[in-house]
């Protein structure tokens, strides 16, 4: 009776210790998505990115109606969505641990070192045979383009340039005209202090500052202001140029809304996300950001579209420029060619055919007005400006983005003189320049020459590394 | 060991058995290696099957971590491409690095705060619900109610609470009196106390358990006694509760130090470090290292900054466990 029972604890033991081994080494293969095995009964199956964490049903419900609408034009391919946000502190892990989807998203600044990394798949072949492959804008592929000028990321979903977007209500609340937005830095300034007065709690204007976009936002500053933060030679070397004018200018600007006009409101520790949110529950009312912002801040935020205004970026000094970016989509490098060849059918299906096909366009924009979900956002174009116009045409009767209150802003959007994202070890200048904007925000006697000096010896040595 | 300074072998059935395990035994006492066949009769095999799920749980979610980072911190590696051994590279340039004195300044002034604040409070409150005559079931439910509520929904909650406007919640109610309003999150001088105040209120419910339980403990006839003596409430816990907790007092102070050293949740949370890097404490440092770079982390920097906190924290500990030794015992 004993032995038996010792020979039953004796198995169970010795089943747990196997089936323990058993679990580690399945979940230490990755089998699930990183080798690349992509066939289930003859299906492939693609995880591809939906929508930003947090997103409102309708959003939700207009993905899932692209998502069926592509499967059944593609029986063999099973398509997995999977909620996305690229964060610089999440992305890194997330590509070495294989738990992105096989379709990600990534800025234009990360795309060549990836590239150099090994971390993408070559693209080039299945991206060839896309009909309007040679149409488009030679810049803007460039940016996911490798050193062998093969296609390892393709541009999707949009290319913007920063814009300033302000809350018409707070405007009209503070006796502001909603139609005639501020044009220069002094006017948005003036217009700041108005609001904030005007409106107890309310920040007249606010910059990010945390997560890398106190960098971001401080470089747009920059470039709008002629300055430049980083200046690259021929031979590939580069030098930091953070103690340019245009900084000191664009934070002497802030310390003086800070300081002396108390403008800001009282947080200052914002970034991309929680920017977007204090804008939408309008604690916020002028920021600075991508002029495609108002998709997220419909899709995440349920901003009340009658509130929204987008006005293009003031221009000052010699030389002054906007902020341009954007997003590419890419594969992780170790993804089969059947994998490959879903993807781009979806790249081809959810980013692009839209903007290049007129059937497409107005299918596209039909399932997205029918769950309520924003069409004709302003972005920049992918290919050409006449190729967007005539995008817009095909699709003018389902636009229902409050155009009429962009203006200021698409009046001036193919004349606006575009600046790429500096080029070298971007978002490691970015992270250190957090701190700088920060103290500005927080600090009364923050000596904005030494900030600049010192942000500017620790980029320098970051760029020397190479 | 030898023969005489052995112990002699544990009661058990191979012992009650004759024959065999009397040569085993006289093979243990003089020192000759038992056999295969011996150990697996004594038991030495079912032992080992019961302790392979520990052994295997605890070397690969455990050791096996600790030995990779121990390599790493030796490596420049991105997890990508193939590691290349750097010697005490990482180490030198954590060690240059200007922002980890100020992450180890902000570390200790935690620590210092969350001392001064967060290890009396738990001790006056236990000692105050036991004086306690009813409801006391439900002072320690409320206690340790910050305990069960998820942290990063407790942060969430208390980040609102902190909004440093005049209509924030804490600045209404401080409003109420003639004070503030305060900055809380929104100011470098006012952060890291913002911080350790939120830390205090989360984790104060778990020592003040503990203590309640080691309250349990003190025998009820040395207060009578000292009541006798004519002894107040303050000489009670003067001379009779405080020498009787020692020994836990000394265990959870070690427990906090440890605990603050490696604080990362709240200024992750709260403010990411800020302003200013304000907030940036030690563990925080290690985090951006790994993480920051969308482009692929410096974990050799991150593993070295690791190990060296632990050395740290090791060599505190056997510090202050020498020290205590003699008075830990009561």
């Amino acid at each position: 009776m004993r032995s038996t029972r010792q020979a039953i604890a004796l198995t169970l033991a010795g089943a747990l210790a196997v089936s323990t081994l058993a679990a580690c080494s399945s979940s230490g293969s990755g089998d699930d998505d990183g080798d690349g095995g992509s066939t289930d009964g003859g299906k492939v199956t693609l995880k591809v990115v939906s929508l930003l964490p947090g997103s409102e049903q309708e959003a939700i419900d207009a993905f899932n109606a692209q998502v069926e609408e592509f499967e059944t034009a593609n029986p063999d391919i099973d398509i997995e969505p999977e909620e996305y946000e690229w964060k610089a502190t999440t992305f890194a892990a997330q590509l070495a641990g294989n738990t992105l989807p096989d379709v990600f998203e990534i800025p234009f600044t990360d795309a060549k070192t990836l590239v150099e990394n090994g971390q993408l798949a070559d693209l080039d072949a299945q991206f060839r045979e896309l009909p309007y492959a040679d149409k488009f804008n030679p810049a803007i592929i460039e940016a996911g383009t490798g050193p062998d000028g093969h296609v390892y990321a393709i541009p999707a979903k949009n290319v913007y340039g920063v814009g300033l977007h302000y809350n018409r209500d707070l405007f009209e609340a503070a006796g502001l005209d909603p139609d005639d937005p501020p044009t220069t830095w002094d006017e948005v300034r003036e217009d700041a202090k108005t609001i904030s007065d005007a409106n107890e709690g309310v920040a007249g204007y606010m910059q990010m500052s945390q997560n890398n976009t106190g960098g971001w936002q401080l470089t747009v500053n920059t470039f709008a202001r002629g300055g430049r933060t980083q200046e690259v030679a021929d031979d590939g070397s580069a030098t930091s140029t953070l103690s340019n004018e245009g900084t000191k200018d664009a934070l002497e600007w802030l310390q003086a809304m800070r300081w002396e006009d108390n403008s800001l409101g009282s947080n200052f520790l914002l970034d991309w996300g929680t920017i977007n949110q204090a804008f939408a529950a309008g604690q916020v009312a002028m920021y600075t950001s991508g002029s495609d912002v108002y998709t997220a801040l419909v899709q995440t935020n349920a901003i009340d579209p009658e509130m929204y205004g987008l006005a293009a970026l003031p221009l000052e000094g010699d030389d002054a420029g906007v902020l341009t970016g954007g997003t590419l989509a890419a594969m992780p490098a170790d993804v089969d060619d059947a994998k490959k060849e879903a993807a781009m059918k979806w790249i081809d299906f959810f980013y692009l055919g839209k903007l290049v096909d007129e059937d497409r366009a107005v299918a596209d924009a039909e399932t997205l007005v029918a769950n309520d979900q924003p069409v004709g956002t302003p972005v920049l174009p992918m290919f050409s400006q006449e190729q967007y116009e005539q995008n817009q045409e095909w699709i003018a009767d389902q636009i229902n983005v409050p155009l009429d209150q962009m203006t200021s802003y698409t009046d001036t959007m193919f004349d606006l003189p575009l600046v790429g994202e500096p080029s070298q070890k971007t978002q490691e200048i970015y992270a250190l320049l957090d701190p700088v904007v920060q103290a500005v925000l927080t600090d009364e006697n923050a000596d904005i020459d030494a900030l600049l000096e010192d942000a500017d010896a620790q980029a320098q040595a970051l760029l020397d590394q190479g | 060991m030898t023969a005489t300074t052995s112990p002699p072998p544990p009661p058990g059935p191979a012992h009650a058995r004759p024959g065999g395990t009397g040569s085993a035994h006289r093979a243990a006492r003089s020192g000759r290696p038992r056999s295969l066949a011996t150990w697996v009769r004594g038991g030495g095999l079912s032992t080992l099957v019961f302790l392979l799920p520990l052994i295997v749980i605890f070397g690969l979610f455990s050791w096996f971590p600790i030995v990779r980072a121990v390599i790493m911190s030796f490596q420049e590696t991105n997890l990508v491409t193939a590691p290349t051994f750097v010697g005490l590279d990482n180490f030198r340039q954590v060690l240059n690095d200007p922002i980890l004195w100020k992450a180890v300044r902000n570390t200790m002034y935690f620590a210092f705060l969350a001392l001064l604040f967060g290890y009396p409070i738990p001790l006056v409150a236990a000692v105050l619900m036991r004086e306690v005559r009813r409801a006391k079931g439900l002072y320690s439910a409320l206690a340790y109610l910050p305990v069960v509520v998820p942290p990063v929904v407790a942060v969430l909650l208390w980040k609102f609470f902190y909004n440093a406007s005049p209509t924030g919640v804490f600045n209404t109610m401080l409003g109420w009196v003639g004070l503030g309003p305060y900055p809380w999150l929104q100011d470098a001088s006012w952060a890291m106390p913002s911080l350790v105040l939120a830390a205090t209120w989360a984790g104060a419910g778990g020592t003040i358990i503990i203590y309640l339980a080691a309250l349990t403990s003190v025998p009820p006839e040395l207060y009578d006694a000292s009541e006798v003596d004519g002894a107040g409430l303050w000489r009670k816990i003067w001379h009779v509760t405080l020498p009787q907790l020692r020994g836990v007092l000394f265990i959870t102070l070690i427990l906090q130090v440890i605990g603050t050293a490696q604080v990362f949740l709240e200024p992750y949370l709260f403010t990411g470090g800020g302003p200013n890097n304000a907030t940036v404490t030690v563990l925080l440092l290690i985090y951006r290292y790994a993480f920051q770079n969308s482009l692929g982390g410096d974990y050799g920097a991150a593993t070295a900054l690791s190990l060296m906190l632990a050395a740290v924290l090791a060599v505190f500990s056997i510090l202050y466990f020498r020290l205590t030794r003699s008075w830990s015992t009561s």
